[in-house]
C-alpha cells in the first residue's frame, strides 16, 4: 500500500469509529432522558430516542445530506439532492474533487464515510428535541417532527455553515456543530414547548414552580457518561482525518471543558439551591461539551477551561431562569443544547486563537483571532450573525411545523393519558412490569 | 373518630389530594394497592401478544378523622376522584376505637386533629 491510499484508509478508519461514538451518543441521550422523566413515562421516551435515528438516518439519506452538502445556492444544496445520487469522485480533495458536493472536498474519504459521519450528527439534533417535549408529546407527532427536520430543517441551517452557504462564506466557523446541531436541535425544542405548555402539576396555582423528579438518577448518570464518551467521536472526528496533533488537542479542550463545567455547575447548584444537586452536575457536564463543541478546534487549554467554567454556570442559571417562565423542559434540553450552543458558539468569537490553529492544522484564512486574543469584534460579529440567523430561520421554521402538527394529527395527549403516563397510553405496555411503582406522580 | 379508606385510581391521586386541601384534610395516608372489583381486568400487550391482567392498579388512601370531618372528607375524595367511568373506587368508613400521637402521648381526638 502506497503512502496514499494508506492515508485514505487511516482517515476513513478514523471518521468511521469517530461516526461509530456519536452513534453511541443515542443511547447517552436516551438513558439520559428517561432517567430525568417519571418512570409512567419511561417506556415511551425510550421508543422516541429509537424511533428518531430510524427515522433520520432515512429522512438524511433520501434528501437531508443533498440539501446539507449538495452544491448550490447560499442557501440549500441543489446538485446531487436524493439519496447520494450526485457526481462524486471521492477521496480526491481539493482542486482534485469533482462532483456535486463539493463543500466535503476538504476530506479525503471515499463518500460514504462523509455520508455516515453528517448523519449521526443529523441523529444527535433530532434527538435533543426528545427530552424537552417528554412526557406529553403524542408520539405520532414527534415523529412526523422528525422527518420535518431531519429533512429540511437541519440540512438547511447546516448548509448555510457546513455546506458552503452564505455563512461560512462569511468566514463563520462551528467546527463541530455547537449551532449546526444543538442550537438547532434546541431553537426546535423551544417552539415545541411553547406549544405544547407545560406538564400537568409542574406549576402550582399562584404560578411558581414545583420539582417533578427524574425516576432514576443511575441511568441518568450512565447516560452522561455514554455522552461524554461520544463526544470523543463527536469533536476530535470532526477533523474527518487522522490529523494527530489536532485530534489529540480537541480530545484534550472537549475533555477540559466538561470537566470545569461539572465543577463549576456543582458550586453554583450548591450555591443557589443549597445543596450540590447531582441533574444539574449532570446538565453542567452536557453542558461543557456543548459550548467547546464549535471552539475545540481553535482554542488553547486554558482556554477551554474558561469555556467550560461559564458553561457550567450559564446551565444552572438558565434551568432556573426557564422554570419561573413557565418553559417546561423536563431534562433541561433548552439549558444545555441551546444556551451553550448560542454560547459556544459566540466562544469562537472570544477565545480563538490562530496561533494554536496553525499549530495543530485547523487555521483558516478567513478565521479571525477572538477578542480576547486580541483579534478585536471581528469574529465575534460574523459569530452573532450566525447564532441569529440559524435561530431565526429554525426557530420560525420549527414554529410553524409544530403550529401545523397542532392544527392537524394533534401534538399533545389527552389529560387522563398524561396523568397516568404516556406509556399505557401510547404503547401499551409498561417499563418496569411487576415493580411496585408510583405510577401517580 | 372514623377512619376512611378509600382505593382510587391512581392517576387522581393529585386530584383527590387537591379536593381534600380545599376541605382542610391535610392529614392522610397513601399506599400503592393491587386489586380488582367490577372492572376485572384490562388488556396490557408485550411483542403484540395480549395480555389479560386481573389485578388493577390502585390507591389505598388511609383518613383517620373526628366525626365532623367525615362528610367534607367523603365529598372530597368523590369529587377528585369520580369520572362516572367504571373504576373509579370505593370508600370503606370504619370507627375507630382509639389514636395515639407517638410524639406527645396525646390521645383520641386531639390526637387526630
Amino acid at each position: 500500500m502506497d503512502a496514499g491510499s494508506l492515508k485514505i484508509a487511516l482517515d476513513t478508519l478514523w471518521v468511521l469509529v469517530a461516526g461509530f461514538l456519536v452513534f453511541f451518543m443515542n443511547l447517552g441521550f436516551a438513558m439520559v432522558e428517561s432517567g430525568l422523566c417519571r418512570v409512567k413515562n419511561t417506556v415511551n421516551i425510550l421508543a422516541k430516542n429509537f424511533i428518531v435515528f430510524g427515522v433520520s438516518s432515512l429522512a438524511f439519506y433520501v434528501i437531508g445530506f443533498g440539501l446539507m452538502f449538495g452544491n448550490g445556492n447560499p442557501f440549500w444544496g441543489l446538485e446531487g439532492l436524493f439519496a447520494l445520487t450526485g457526481a462524486d469522485n471521492s477521496p480526491a480533495t481539493g482542486d482534485a474533487y469533482k462532483g456535486a458536493y463539493t463543500a466535503l472536498s476538504w476530506t479525503g474519504v471515499p463518500l460514504a464515510a462523509k455520508f455516515f459521519f453528517q448523519l449521526v450528527f443529523c441523529g444527535t439534533a433530532a434527538t435533543i428535541v426528545s427530552g424537552a417535549v417528554a412526557e406529553r408529546i403524542k408520539f405520532k407527532a414527534f415523529i412526523f417532527f422528525t422527518v420535518l427536520i431531519a429533512m429540511v430543517i437541519y440540512p438547511i441551517g447546516g448548509h448555510w455553515i457546513w455546506g458552503g452557504g452564505w455563512l461560512a462564506e462569511l468566514g463563520m466557523f462551528d467546527f463541530a456543530g455547537s449551532t449546526v446541531v444543538h442550537s438547532v436541535g434546541g431553537w426546535s425544542a423551544l417552539a415545541g414547548i411553547l406549544l405544547l405548555g407545560p406538564r400537568i402539576g409542574k406549576y402550582k396555582p399562584d404560578g411558581s414552580p414545583r420539582p417533578i423528579y427524574g425516576h432514576n438518577l443511575s441511568i441518568a448518570t450512565l447516560g452522561v457518561f455514554v455522552l461524554w464518551f461520544g463526544w470523543f467521536g463527536f469533536n476530535p472526528g470532526s477533523t474527518m482525518a487522522l490529523n494527530p496533533d489536532a485530534i489529540a488537542h480537541i480530545a484534550v479542550t472537549t475533555n477540559a471543558a466538561a470537566a470545569a463545567a461539572s465543577i463549576s455547575a456543582t458550586i453554583t447548584a450548591w450555591f443557589l439551591l443549597g445543596k450540590p444537586d447531582l441533574s444539574m452536575i449532570l446538565n453542567g457536564c452536557l453542558a461543557g461539551l456543548v459550548a467547546i463543541t464549535a471552539p475545540c478546534a481553535f482554542v488553547s487549554i486554558p482556554a477551554s477551561i474558561i469555556i467550560g467554567l461559564i458553561a457550567g454556570i450559564l446551565v444552572v442559571v438558565s434551568v432556573l431562569f426557564f422554570d419561573r417562565k413557565r418553559i417546561d423542559d423536563p431534562v433541561g434540553a433548552l439549558s444545555v443544547h441551546l444556551v451553550n450552543g448560542v454560547f459556544g458558539t459566540l466562544a469562537v468569537g472570544l477565545f480563538a486563537d490562530k496561533e494554536i490553529a496553525a499549530k495543530i492544522g485547523t487555521d483558516a484564512d478567513a478565521l479571525s483571532n477572538g477578542l480576547f486574543s486580541g483579534g478585536g469584534f471581528q469574529q465575534l460579529g460574523v459569530q452573532l450573525l450566525g447564532v441569529a440567523s440559524v435561530g431565526a430561520f429554525v426557530f420560525l421554521v420549527a414554529l410553524l411545523s409544530w403550529y401545523l402538527l397542532k392544527k392537524t394529527v394533534g401534538i399533545r395527549v389527552s389529560r387522563e393519558e398524561e396523568l397516568m403516563g404516556l406509556d399505557i397510553g401510547e404503547h401499551g405496555m409498561e417499563a418496569y412490569s411487576g415493580f411496585q411503582v408510583f405510577t401517580n406522580m | 373518630m372514623k377512619l376512611i379508606i378509600a382505593y382510587i385510581q391512581p392517576y387522581k391521586l393529585n386530584d383527590v389530594k387537591q379536593e381534600l386541601y380545599k376541605r382542610e384534610i391535610f392529614k392522610m395516608s397513601v399506599t400503592n394497592a393491587l386489586g380488582c372489583g367490577q372492572q376485572k381486568g384490562y388488556h396490557e400487550s408485550y411483542r403484540g401478544v395480549d395480555e389479560e391482567v386481573n389485578l388493577l392498579k390502585k390507591v389505598r388512601l388511609e383518613i383517620a378523622v373526628n366525626d365532623g370531618y367525615v362528610k367534607p372528607t367523603i365529598e372530597g375524595i368523590i369529587a377528585g376522584a369520580r369520572t362516572g367511568e367504571i373504576g373509579d373506587g370505593k370508600i370503606f368508613i370504619l370507627p375507630l376505637e382509639e389514636c395515639i400521637r407517638i410524639r406527645t402521648g396525646e390521645t383520641g381526638s386531639t390526637a387526630i386533629g
